[in-house]
């Protein structure tokens, strides 16, 4: 193949791949907007997604397309829920300090993750992709599913943009976000927001893993990964800012993309990490927008 | 002071008549010798997250490096145990610094979070460059290069010694900080760093000091760990040897001398007994860190201290 359809099909998987981890980083930078912390098990909750979408696929037989919707459905709910429940039991014991909080979702991080390889093993199993059409590119074949990816994902950031921007629901989220004190003294039920949104973050992550598995496979130890690279999205993108994080996932992953295809994904991470050095060099107080510690 | 030099040495003093009259088993012998230079990586991380009040997440760059710097030496270059151990230190110092000036422009949340991702730079950058360190698989050092004043550093009794003498050199350092105007003042920056530099303390060069400090002790731990036992592989790098060390010092009492000590003891066994039931023993770290949050925020050492013996440092 020449450089020109080369980068094309590079440009095309970092598309894929930007796709995902916009849904992954903007779970992260939705809890940290809302709640001031900081998810360390994030990937956690994303490799959950991963492993019971496989789990779902493995109890239909017959069209994996059934499979898959019904794992769309069901997955996000599972691991929304797991989300929710874990704040409930931990997190708000903890009055959602910073520190406690960091070193709490570590601990539900191995906690998940250990369960995981308990249960599903340490292999890595696939899961179908619910059609199989390949699209002729004049220079190589791509595959549909891939382009079904990018397009759900647009779906579903443009949904949450529509949440947060025109709804009641949106209003209450930013208003907590701006300031909580204030949002509480005005009735809004503080508690059970955070609770919803840790759970929503968590499932939307989910959502990533949903679309993801039919390319990637499932394994247990699949969350580190992306939460790097959702860190460094949400650094350079500023955390609690839509926009900034989806324009930073695009910049990542499609970067991550290109690197990975044409020398080694461990170089596209290292690059990826150091960006984040001149971010900080730059403005050094821009991290994660001004936070109060 | 005196109750505090009494309580240490006797501590130090316990673990060498251990040693002395036999009391441990070939097995226990060498989970006491790892344990005790773990502890010394505890300690260092204790220095910065204890007494500074920064939390990192990405401590297992320092262990690495120093791991690294003495064991890639001795591998490639053939130093011998002395030239390799100063390398070592020269470089975790000064990767120490480096990363100090970088993560100290953030603060909070930002640090754990920029701490933890140099510390997978480094990771990913041992896997790269795996025709240098052999990634993941790592490599050992040859028993023949382990000699010392030519003594046989894998003879476990001079191994345990060799360990002994590390941890009791960190934790000395760290009582004498503790007690030093310099430590007293890492303290106040601890509890409330605006105050500290209200009073005109250079809180920035403090804390960068402390960094320095904490990154080099670790860097010792991790190049005594490669000479003793060996080994030098990829896994010393990951998150959990950067998790380990947070875990050590919160149950055994962050801000405590022995804190470190006592945390190493109990999860190494923890995790020892765990692993003969189970290959997710990970799980157990899982459960100690939301149990330390949840219901034990002082730690073994600390909440003794906060209730009993003030006088502990």
């Amino acid at each position: 193949m020449e450089l020109g359809p080369y980068l094309l099909f590079a440009s095309l998987e970092g598309l894929v791949h930007a796709a995902v981890l916009s849904l992954i980083a903007l779970g992260l930078s939705l809890v940290f907007g809302v709640m001031r912390i900081v998810n360390v098990a994030h990937g956690e909750f994303f490799m959950l997604g991963a492993i019971i979408t496989w789990w779902v696929s493995s109890l239909v037989s017959g069209n994996p397309a059934i499979g898959f919707l019904l794992a769309l459905l069901v997955v996000p709910f599972i691991v929304g829920i797991t989300a929710v429940f874990s704040d409930w039991l931990i997190l708000r014991h903890l009055k959602y300090d910073p520190e406690a909080t960091i070193i709490a979702t570590i601990g539900i991080l191995y906690i998940i993750q250990q369960f995981a390889l308990m249960t599903f093993g340490p292999d890595a199993r696939p899961v179908e992709q619910p059609f199989n059409i390949r699209l002729d590119l004049y220079w190589f074949g791509f595959s549909a599913y891939k382009f079904f990816v990018i397009l759900s994902a647009i779906i579903l950031l443009i949904t949450i943009w529509l949440v947060m921007t025109k709804t009641k629901f949106g209003l209450i989220l930013r208003a907590t976000q701006l300031d909580s004190e204030i949002a509480q003294a005005f009735g809004i039920p503080i508690s059970r927001v955070y609770n919803i949104v840790f759970g929503l973050g968590a499932a939307i992550a989910a959502v990533g893993a949903v679309l993801i598995v039919p390319i990637q496979q499932a394994h247990y130890l699949m969350g580190g990964e992306p939460l790097l690279l959702a860190f460094i999205v949400v650094i350079i993108g500023g955390l609690g800012s839509l926009k900034g994080t989806v324009a930073a996932a695009i910049l990542i992953g499609m970067s991550d993309g290109i690197i990975s295809v044409f020398f080694s994904p461990n170089i596209a991470k290292i690059l990826a990490t150091l960006l984040v050095v001149v971010v900080l060099i730059i403005k050094p107080n821009g991290l994660f927008g001004t936070t109060k510690t | 002071m005196r109750k505090n030099i009494i309580l240490h040495l006797s501590a130090l003093a316990t673990l060498f008549l251990f040693e002395m009259l036999g009391i441990f088993s070939e097995y226990h012998q060498g989970n006491f010798a790892r344990i005790l230079v773990l502890a010394a990586y505890g300690v260092g991380y204790n220095i910065l997250f204890g007494y500074t009040g920064l939390l990192s997440l990405g401590h297992a760059l320092f262990f690495s490096a120093g791991l690294y710097a003495s064991g890639l030496s001795i591998y490639h270059l053939d130093y011998n145990i002395e030239q390799s151990l100063l390398l070592a230190i020269c470089i975790s110092a000064l990767i120490s610094l480096i990363i100090g000036f970088l993560a100290l422009r953030t603060i909070g949340v930002s640090f754990m979070i920029v701490t933890l991702m140099f510390s997978q730079i480094a990771y990913l950058s041992i896997l790269y460059f795996g025709s240098i360190t052999r990634g993941d698989e790592g490599f050992v050092i040859q028993q023949s290069s382990r000699v010392f004043l030519s003594m046989d550093l894998s003879n476990p009794t001079i191994r345990y010694y060799s360990a002994l003498l590390i941890f009791s050199l960190c934790m000395l350092t760290n009582l004498w900080i503790a007690k030093s105007p310099f430590g007293r003042v890492l303290v106040a920056i601890r509890e409330n760093s605006e105050r500290a530099l209200m009073l005109g303390y250079n809180v920035k060069l403090y804390k960068l000091f402390s960094i320095i400090i904490s990154g080099t002790i670790s860097g010792l731990a991790g190049a005594s760990y490669g000479i003793l036992f060996g080994y030098v592989g990829a896994s010393f790098a990951a998150v959990s040897y950067s998790i380990f060390p947070l875990l050590w010092v919160l149950i055994g009492g962050a801000g405590t001398v022995l804190g470190p000590l006592i945390g190493a003891i109990f999860m190494f066994y923890l995790i020892d007994y765990a692993s003969d039931i189970t290959d997710a023993y990970m799980i157990i770290v899982g459960v100690a860190l939301l149990f330390v949050t949840l219901f034990a925020r002082r730690g073994i050492l600390g909440e003794l201290r906060y209730r009993f013996y003030k006088w502990i440092a």
